[in-house]
């Protein structure tokens, strides 16, 4: 019983994650290094990457400070409509990006969005730019961070603040002297995890941004086009790049989680 | 909060504006069109029969981490998360590797509504697995134990004592990945092929409404599927305080 148990689920994983990862890898260094060197002399990949990045990084610097403030504002303080700014906060989790991108467009677009027009004769594009790939990508990583941080400081109380501001701390020292180093980990947690999101993004991305090359062209996007212009042994290294940084993050969050418990 | 309205709650509820400006004649309008209907079919079916699996495997494996120890068992609880981590597009491309055209087992599936099953059962393994996972770590072994020396057979105890306190946390877990497969986009670009009336899932139905200049059919649609997810999260919540209540 046992065994069949253990032969089922590893059987299981094996078929559906951990035999196409391998092969995915195996095709990457089909032919040796050339094939990931190649890649990393294409020009669009190059921008692609560095477009990536600088998105994924300006999305978690934001949801970071964000989500640190909702966390703080719904477990230390009572206001109307706490409830429900707490299951909007889950919305972007089960929502399909899509939808999300949809929603962007029709409130930012130039022509006939909501405040699009308006923003653009100001000179800010928010569509087929930067800040709308940038503002799809904080959407669906938003809860990530919320949901590390808000557990661990509802269980630590706030005892530790309230000793803190008794003897003369002020808000900004108190936080930073108190607050935070005790949901250090959690939000390191938060930040990893918004991080492999915000590399990932894909269908969301992909309305907003109109997918034009070495503009608004994504890592992810790029894999796609790569691959339906037949060019799949960039897609792959691409592919693997990807696969990479993902499972980085993961060991990262392995490697914190025993740390958390054992606090 | 200013910024949360203006990144989430002001574009979610252009969507819903957009889908009911033309009242309801838009909304059975986009409904009824036989290929949307096809993709609403396709995509419900296929997430319940992934989530039906899920429960099943997903509770064997979190049972199997947790109860069960053999060499590798760390690696299988990394492997676990690979999916929630991975681009979906790259999971797309991943499961195209096996399952794909070129496939090393003669396996053939893209384009065909398995590759649906695979790619939604791909994207959603983590989710039953995670919820149950600390469910099952703490339950004490000690109970189990007390009913098998009181002569109970081991059907009797996942009867009668594990699963009674499983139970929310599979359903919690099911919830999710239901949720997720709904709404399920990247990875099955590659994978499926969208072929109308076969592959086609909801997801793709939008934004090809999207690329056609339709917006209003797009948000009617969208608006069912946010519909769906919120429903999910209300349900989630409810079972979320049903649990901490008891415990």
């Amino acid at each position: 019983m046992r065994w069949l148990l253990r032969l089922a689920a590893v059987g299981y994983v094996f078929f559906l994650v951990a035999w196409p990862l391998a092969l995915i890898v195996r095709q990457t260094f089909s032919n040796g290094l050339g094939n990931l060197l190649d890649t990393f002399q294409d020009p669009h990949v190059v921008n692609a990457l560095q477009l990536t990045v600088m998105v994924a990084f300006w999305a978690v610097v934001i949801n970071t400070v964000f989500g640190v403030t909702v966390s703080i504002l719904l477990v230390r303080y009572e206001f109307p409509g706490k409830r429900f700014l707490s299951a909007m906060i889950d919305v972007p989790l089960s929502v399909s990006p899509v939808v999300v991108g949809l929603a962007l467009l029709l409130v930012y677009n130039g022509r006939s969005g909501w405040f699009g027009p308006t923003l653009e004769e100001n000179g800010f594009q928010v569509i087929f730019d930067a800040p709308g790939m940038i503002m799809a990508t904080c959407f669906v990583a938003l809860p990530l961070v919320i949901r590390e941080v808000v557990p661990v400081l509802t269980e630590i109380g706030d005892d530790q603040e309230q000793a803190a501001r008794s003897l003369g701390a002020g808000a900004r020292q108190t936080f930073w002297r108190i607050t935070l180093p005790s949901i250090k980990w959690a939000l390191v947690y938060g930040v990893v995890l918004s991080l492999a999101r915000s590399l990932g993004e894909f269908g969301a991305v992909k309305i907003v941004s109109g997918n034009v090359t070495d503009r608004t062209q994504t890592a992810t996007l790029l894999v796609e086009a790569k691959y339906q212009n037949f060019e799949q042994g960039t897609a792959y290294a691409t592919s693997f790049l990807l696969i990479l940084v993902s499972i980085a993050c993961l060991i990262v969050v392995a490697v914190l989680r025993p740390k958390q418990g054992s606090r | 909060m200013i910024w949360f309205s203006i990144l989430v709650l002001i574009p979610l509820i252009a969507i819903v504006v957009t889908a009911s400006e033309n009242g309801w004649d838009q909304y059975v309008a986009t409904l009824q069109n036989p290929q949307t209907w096809a993709a609403i079919k396709l995509t419900v079916i296929q997430a319940f029969m992934v989530t039906l699996l899920n429960i099943v495997m997903g509770t064997v494996i979190a049972w199997v981490l947790v109860r069960d120890s053999f060499p590798g068992k760390s690696v299988l609880d990394v492997i676990i998360d690979v999916p929630f981590a991975l681009p979906t597009i790259v999971a797309g491309l991943v499961l195209l590797a096996l399952y794909g055209p070129n496939s090393p087992i003669g396996i053939h599936w893209a384009n065909t509504e398995h590759a649906v099953t695979l790619a939604l059962a791909f994207v959603t393994l983590p989710f039953v697995v995670r919820t149950v996972q600390p469910v099952l770590e703490e339950l004490e072994a000690d109970v189990e134990e007390a009913a098998a020396s009181l002569g109970a057979r081991r059907s009797t105890i996942i009867r009668r004592i594990v699963m009674p306190s499983l139970v929310p946390a599979i359903a919690a877990g099911a919830a999710l990945s239901f949720a997720r497969a709904i709404s399920e986009y990247g990875s099955l670009v590659l994978l499926s092929g969208n072929l109308p009336f076969r592959t086609e899932v909801v997801s793709v139905r939008v934004l090809s409404f999207i690329e056609n200049g339709n917006p209003a059919a797009a948000a009617a649609l969208a608006s069912v599927m946010l519909a769906i997810a919120l429903f999910v999260i209300v349900v989630l919540d409810i079972l979320q305080r049903r649990v901490s209540r008891r415990g």
